[in-house]
């Protein structure tokens, strides 16, 4: 996750909140929940290395997979889920949204923004799947099966009954504003707070 | 004495006895009018008491846990991997007990042990222990030793089961619970496992109804054979294909070869089986696995295993062994969902290994970096 992403993703999370973090690495950013915000934390992670590396800065730490459906967490067990810069990552997307705004009141959703205009150019002029620094991977072996964009993830948030509470967006600092007024076209990255629908 | 060797081992250590004098009731009712525990420790108990660690033994361990009894031992105790200065139970900063489980045949009154009545063995008389009587009983050696809340409770296997029903039965005693390769509760499969052990222990001539010892007789065939088949579902069969192959320790597979062939895994079974059948006995066998037949955790909570562990205060650390099939990973995953269920602290890994159930007493990088990090949330910081 971006520094900018992690500012964002702080200012929205209360104060002593119940927090999941799903795709939770090293716990950095829980430890920091924690130690500036006061959150109950528990985060999710998959390699074991990482695992390690959050128990050791104090934290509870599942191994799973996210993708085997979160199972181990009952209905609104937290206050809020976050999950930064996974989504495209994951193997049914929209399966853990669901689950997402289940267990937890509110869920805080970061993921690049496919719909930018520099993918919109590599793809248009060069005929290629875009690579940058941001995107340092071929198509053949990317972790980042399910790339969307602004406009995808609304539309699936809409099918799926699940409200937008608020949207941030990151851009390049020349096109902050660029970036609010076309998100889809200038964001980089995008921040959502998501809850289900009437919840 | 001076220290082996090896700079992170608790170095000699000497098996200590409490004598308790008040009777002891067990959970199916049977007293024990007086008896001893044998238990090892490992550093030094703080003046808060804020770093005392329990270790509870699986099925054929014992209190020692770490270090050497003397200079001709060739192995040290059986968890020396995770106990000493530096490690990840550290006995520079934590003050460690592990007793022999009452009924147990290592020292703690037990089956071979006098019966001050009949001035015999107890042999086949001696109560039939469950776990929560274990739980009990060393509650007894803490207030013993002046201990009256343990930093953490840790057990793997049977002793992880024990760990588990330490932090339900007296939730105030317990801050730290550390529950590896355990489960909930045994399955068919594994009382079946247990039922073949006893069955080849009752079916030796020399059983003689459990009074083998005063009649000076040992079924070592019968523990024998128990033995190989518990060992057998302690490994994986990975485990077993890497480290035996179909590798013969004699004879040949060239042609006119008649010779009787073994197996290396053979020859390692049949070593297992002899060396433990006239170290450990044999109705300690049976009543050991019968603890296990009746452990279960929801068993006083309504069958419930969220309402059971509701009860416990402590941070739970549970982990199990990808290959492991005397108690799979699904079995840690429900206690650990439980647990979540239930809003208790809890870090859960799955470690990948071709160990088996074994797991939790060898080698392994990141399940030593996972119990060492954890461990640093227990006692004084």
């Amino acid at each position: 996750m971006s520094r900018l992403d992690l500012k964002t993703v702080l200012g929205w999370v209360p104060t002593g909140s119940r927090v999941l973090d799903l795709g939770c690495g090293d716990g950095r950013f829980l430890q920091r929940l924690r130690d500036e915000r006061g959150v109950i934390g528990v985060g999710v992670d998959i390699d074991p290395d990482k695992l390690v590396a959050a128990v050791g800065k104090g934290l509870d730490v599942i191994q799973e997979d996210i993708n085997d459906g979160l199972r181990c967490f009952t209905t609104n067990r937290f206050d809020v889920v976050v999950l930064a810069h996974a989504l495209q990552e994951l193997t049914h997307p929209h399966v853990a949204l669901q689950r997402m705004v289940d267990i937890a009141h509110e869920a805080i959703v970061s993921f690049p923004n496919f719909g930018h205009w520099s993918c919109r150019l590599h793809l248009g002029i060069k005929g290629k799947m875009p690579m940058s620094r941001a995107m340092p991977f071929h198509w053949y072996d990317t972790p980042n099966i399910h790339f969307c964009t602004v406009r995808d993830f609304e539309s699936l948030c809409s099918a799926l009954d699940i409200d937008i509470i608020e949207r941030a967006t990151i851009a390049g600092s020349a096109q902050n504003a660029l970036g609010k007024w076309l998100p889809n076209l200038f964001a980089s990255s995008a921040i959502y707070r998501i809850r289900r629908s009437g919840g | 004495m001076t220290a082996p060797s090896a700079e992170m081992s608790v170095g000699y250590v000497e098996p200590q006895v409490a004598c308790f004098d008040s009777p002891f009731t067990f959970a199916n009712g049977a007293v024990l009018e007086r008896h001893e525990l044998v238990y090892e420790t490992y550093g030094k108990l703080s003046s808060a008491g804020d770093n005392a660690v329990l270790i509870c033994h699986a099925l054929s361990g014992s209190h020692h846990a770490a270090g050497l009894h003397s200079a001709d031992d060739r192995r040290p105790g059986w968890w020396d991997l995770a106990i000493g200065p530096g490690k990840p139970i550290d006995t520079n900063r934590l003050f460690v007990v592990c007793s022999n489980n009452l009924g147990c045949c290592d020292g703690s009154s037990g089956p071979n042990t006098i019966n001050p009545t009949t001035k015999e063995p107890w042999g086949g008389q001696f109560p039939q222990p469950q776990v929560s009587d274990w739980v009990r009983s060393q509650k007894q050696l803490a207030e013993y030793l002046g201990i009256s809340q343990w930093a953490a409770v840790m057990g793997g296997s049977l002793g992880g089961m024990q760990a588990l029903q330490w932090a339900v039965d007296f939730p105030d005693w317990v801050e730290h619970c550390v529950a590896l390769a355990a489960a909930p509760g045994l399955t068919a499969q594994n009382i079946a496992f247990n039922e073949i052990a006893r069955h080849a222990i009752l079916s030796d001539p020399d059983w003689s109804e459990g009074n083998y010892l005063a009649q000076d007789k040992l079924p070592t065939r019968g523990v024998a054979l128990a033995r190989m088949v518990g060992h057998l579902t302690y490994m994986s069969a990975d485990g077993m294909s890497d480290r035996f192959g179909r590798e013969l320790r004699e004879g040949g597979f060239a042609p006119g070869n008649n010779n009787e062939w073994v197996f290396q895994v053979e020859s390692y079974l049949r070593h297992q089986g002899a060396r433990f059948s006239t170290q450990f006995d044999a109705n300690t066998y049976v009543l050991m696995t019968r603890a296990l037949d009746l452990f279960d955790l929801a068993s006083d909570h309504e069958g419930d295993l969220v309402t059971a562990l509701s009860q416990a205060q402590a941070s739970f650390l549970v982990a199990s062994f990808s290959s492991d099939w005397r108690f799979p990973p699904q079995r840690s995953v429900e206690i650990r969902d439980a647990l979540m269920a239930a809003g208790k602290s809890v870090t859960y890994a799955n470690i990948d290994t071709d160990n088996g159930h074994d797991g939790f007493l060898l080698p392994n990088v990141t399940y030593e970096a996972l119990l060492s990090q954890w461990m640093h949330r227990v006692g004084p910081s």
